[in-house]
């Protein structure tokens, strides 16, 4: 098989920018700067539902957004581009004269990040994903009687930067996921489900049908009579699905810097030292793993490697150009919101094959669902358990369990319940498609914990 | 004259919609039958922190959709890109996608589904963008800001403003002519206070969460500025407050939190996508199955509940969802009892039952599917005091701060920013991280009492998620306090 080029819509898109931004930053005027981002894509978008296509959905845009500065002010703008350079050169005209025109009545930024140039650097993950109407007769038949419901969404993904002072980033990916769910009735007509994603930027069929195949395995598990549980404490062992929704919720504060001066951070007790987690627990930046780009809307380039938790200590909080102004400390190259974008767990020492005989007695959560703050500053999560969740008897997994809801605090689950996180870990990519097809994703273990609280 | 709200470089000429409509001509002999959708919108973010600029933000979504039925089948093209080749590149892809699905679609759809309608439809405000300065905008929100500010414990204090100036015009192979245009105000305040280790955040009626079709007439100083000092107070109030107790009473629910109750155990559960599991990947299936309606004792007799877009003012309302069907005033629950859910044309075809005009979708770039719009619970007759009065051991919870529901919308756990104990008929202490937990129908039978029609408030939110691909909808929901008897409750700790 020949190596996949560029995808032909990145290459125009990049064409595009590059011309648009070049005759943007020349109509400046001494005092004025602008850093311009692109967000593009070309998408397809196919879903299911009982193995039948619900919808299906074509995609072009592209999302320019540009901050303005002058007289230490800024405003932000953003247009969405038709792809043609005099049409979208007048929208941006009209942009830039309305940015003229607040910053004479905003009031100063105190804050405000003067731009400079942080460089360049450009990569491209080529690929060669199917068009979704490739798939549509394949996944029909191979899913049949499995009820398999969900979403293929397919196609290229850019994201560039540059600014008035030089600076140039581009980052462009060709890929697709298939996040999708099987279906059956228990012995007692209740429905259950388990969850899978297939994602690559080449579709391998052969890689496809092993995880299906794993899936309908699942399934058949599944049918027997659920058990139900009593709201307490149990052991646990947590896939790493089910510990992404629990991580995931970091991305809401919890390892900001803004957010901490702000009161606002979930970890504030972890880095004030007034908590401890586990020393098994090292989390960082990595963005080795290359879900997304290494730099930020300002145009900041984050370290390959940010250790943030080290030894179960929360050593470094996410810090932007503008959160460090403010509070006069240094960036590590955060984006706007310092939210983590590519974060990884360390793994642990314990094999696939220990993991139900160390669980011995308790539930194997295969994922969890609707996560929220129960108690921000205690780090307190609500949820649920949602798809193939088991309840394991000596080692052995005996029956499905009826979803129950759990609360439970980081401070604990990782910290003096953390038995054990496996020694294989897995990349799981942002399935994100709210107004844009996301990219990042994390790279994660599962975790083995002696106490894990369900209370409804 | 200074700069202005109004911003509209290029709103929708008469020749681009005619270009439009040629285009249909043009393709309508290739298909079933076929819909444009043209969405703009341009969006002010305008935010102040701590007395300076925070955000200011100005965008401007401009794109189509192309609808295509063929051989059975909808498919989507959506594109920004309104030259006619881009139009005939969107065109293509749906056009092929149609036909690809061909005897995998869930159903047979046909030009029925999608019927003639032509009208128009304006948000109702008092005041136009172009008599509001930006400059008064942000003078407002700094002012918002210092009142905020009550105390040195405040560390941070946030206003925040959207303001959308939105117009769709739907037009079809089949001589559908749909003008929408809706002017739209969002407002956000808090203040978080700090003191030593504890941190707590009140806000007004919750995130984002004070959302009107309206004018900048609801940048109004006298009001907002004192409920701004109260928020402030409340918060540092909060610092001292005791910890909300883990026990079994009565809960009374403010309407800024009702609104949250009534989305996500009511509005969700109905939709009748979820119902036919087009969701259950995603946000979810429901616990509400096809043979519930008319049989389904969903909450007490006190409890009656409307699909109604036709509220002035309320963030949701609108005269014709995206398919074109006109939106009218439907009961979902009425007297308790489940009379109906929220499916578009599309669904209530699959499911064949009557459902109402919500086939929406968050912008051009997306397919319209199952949305809430303003889902109101209707009044009683109990005056809030007398429900206090009436009340021996409860407690009274405002404004959201947490929400979480299982993904058949039925164990849910919610998270209230204040609270107040209620002792023997009176309201007694300040309670910090008030929460409490239930199962929908059973929560809901336990309704007791509502308060009078005086007492209804009304709040939105631009933020309610659902898809694949994922969308944001704007809803609206109005609800006078309520009483539920024997509530779980409980407060925060590790």
């Amino acid at each position: 098989m020949s190596t996949p080029k560029t995808n032909p819509f990145c290459e125009t898109a990049n064409g595009h920018f590059s011309q648009l931004c070049e005759d943007f930053f020349s109509l400046l005027k001494e005092g004025e700067d602008a850093t311009c981002n692109l967000q593009s894509e070309q998408q397809d978008y196919l879903r299911f539902n009982g193995s039948k296509v619900r919808q299906s959905t074509f995609v072009q845009q592209h999302d320019l957004q540009i901050q303005f500065q002058s007289r230490n002010r800024r405003l932000d703008v953003n247009a969405q581009l038709s792809g043609h350079r005099d049409e979208d050169l007048l929208l941006l005209k009209q942009l830039l004269a309305r940015a003229r025109e607040e910053v004479q009545v905003l009031p100063e930024d105190p804050y405000l990040v003067p731009m400079s140039n942080s460089g360049e650097s450009h990569r491209d993950h080529v690929g060669r994903p199917p068009e979704a109407r490739e798939l549509v007769d394949y996944l029909a038949e191979c899913t049949r009687d499995t009820e398999f419901t969900g979403l293929y969404a397919t196609g290229p993904m850019v994201r560039g930067n540059r600014n008035s002072r030089g600076q140039k980033h581009w980052f462009s990916s060709d890929s697709f996921f298939l996040d999708y769910s099987l279906y059956t009735l228990n012995s007692e007509r209740e429905n259950k489900a388990v969850k899978a994603c297939y994602s690559s930027n080449q579709w391998q069929q052969s890689e496809f049908l092993q995880d299906l195949n794993e899936a309908k395995l699942q399934l058949k598990m599944l049918q027997k009579k659920s058990k139900v549980l009593a709201p307490g404490i149990y052991r646990a062992f947590l896939t790493p699905s089910a510990l992404d929704e629990l991580v995931q919720m970091l991305s809401w504060g919890a390892l900001s810097l803004g957010s901490y001066k702000r009161g606002q951070c979930a970890l504030a007790k972890l880095y004030e030292g007034k908590e401890q987690l586990s020393s098994k627990v090292h989390l960082s930046e990595n963005f080795d793993l290359g879900m997304g780009p290494q730099f930020t809307p300002l145009g900041e380039l984050t370290p390959m490697q940010l250790p943030l938790i080290q030894g179960g200590k929360l050593t470094t909080l996410l810090s932007n150009l503008r959160s460090a102004k403010e509070y006069g400390t240094e960036s590590n190259g955060a984006d706007l919101g310092e939210n983590p974008r590519s974060l990884e767990l360390k793994p642990g020492t314990l094999t696939r094959a220990e993991t139900l005989k160390k669980l011995e007695t308790g539930v194997y959560l295969s994922n969890l669902h609707y996560a929220n703050w129960s108690d921000l500053q205690n780090a307190r999560i609500t949820g649920m358990t949602r798809y193939a969740c088991f309840w394991v008897d000596k080692g052995e997994i005996v029956a499905p369990i009826k979803d129950m809801r759990f609360d439970e605090s980081l401070f604990r689950l990782l910290g003096a319940h953390l038995e054990e996180l496996t020694a294989e870990s897995r990349i799981i990519p942002s399935t994100g498609t709210y107004q844009i097809r996301q990219l990042g994703g994390k790279k994660l273990p599962g975790l083995l914990a002696s106490e894990f609280r369900f209370t409804l | 004259m200074s700069t202005n709200l109004h911003f509209n470089p290029n709103p929708l000429p008469l020749d681009q919609v005619d270009l439009l409509k040629k285009f249909l001509a043009e393709i309508t002999s290739q298909v079933d039958w076929a819909g444009i959708r043209y969405v703009q919108e341009i969006t002010h973010w305008r935010g102040t922190r701590d007395e300076k600029p925070d955000i200011n933000s100005l965008s401007i979504e401009k794109g189509v959709c192309i609808e295509v039925l063929l051989g059975g089948q909808f498919a989507y093209g959506t594109t920004s890109d309104l030259s006619p080749a881009g139009l005939l590149r969107a065109f293509q892809k749906a056009r092929d996608m149609a036909v690809a699905i061909g005897r995998h679609g869930v159903f047979s759809f046909t030009k029925s589904h999608r019927p003639t309608v032509t009208g128009r439809f304006s948000s109702h405000h008092n005041e136009p963008l172009d008599q509001t300065s930006l400059a008064e905008v942000t003078d407002f929100l700094m002012g918002a800001n210092k009142r905020l500010r009550v105390s040195e414990k405040i560390v941070n204090s946030q206003a925040l403003a959207m303001i959308v100036d939105c117009e769709i015009r739907l037009l079809s192979t089949n001589g559908t002519d749909v003008e929408q245009k809706f002017l739209l105000m969002g407002q956000h305040y808090s203040a978080t206070a700090q003191d030593g280790g504890e941190a707590q955040t009140r806000t007004l009626n919750g995130s984002l969460n004070r959302c009107y079709q309206a004018g900048p007439e609801v940048f109004d100083k006298d009001r907002i500025f004192v409920e701004c000092e109260r928020v402030g107070r409340e918060a540092v109030e909060l610092l001292t407050a005791e910890e909300c107790p883990s026990d079994i009473r009565d809960l009374l629910i403010d309407p800024d939190q009702m609104t949250l109750q009534i989305h996500e155990s009511v509005g969700h559960p109905l939709e009748l996508d979820r119902i036919l599991g087009d969701e259950r990947n995603y946000a979810g299936w429901s616990f509400v199955k096809p043979g519930d309606f008319g049989k389904l004792q969903y909450g007490s007799k006190q409890m009656s509940i409307s699909f109604d877009p036709t509220v002035t003012g309320e963030y949701a309302s609108y005269a014709f969802d995206d398919s074109g069907n006109q939106a009218t005033r439907e009961y979902l629950i009425k007297d308790g009892l489940l009379e109906r859910g929220l499916g578009g044309v599309d669904s209530q075809k699959r499911l064949k039952l009557p459902g109402v005009a919500n086939f929406r979708s968050s912008s051009w770039n997306r397919a319209p599917i199952d949305r809430m719009a303003n889902i109101n619970l209707e009044p009683g007759h109990a005056p809030l005091a007398e429900m206090i009065a009436n009340t021996k051991k409860g407690i009274y919870m405002q404004s959201n701060r947490s929400w979480s529901i299982d993904d058949y919308r039925n164990k849910f756990q919610f998270g209230c920013e204040y609270a107040r104990l209620i002792e023997d008929g009176k309201l007694t202490k300040i309670i910090k991280n008030p929460n409490y937990r239930g199962a929908t129908v059973q929560f809901w039978n336990s309704l007791k009492a509502l308060g009078p029609a005086s007492e209804v408030q009304t709040f939105g939110s631009p933020n309610c998620g659902k898809g694949e691909p994922s969308q944001v909808i704007r809803v609206g929901h109005s609800a006078p306090p309520c009483l539920f008897s024997n509530v779980q409750i409980f407060g925060g700790g590790k």
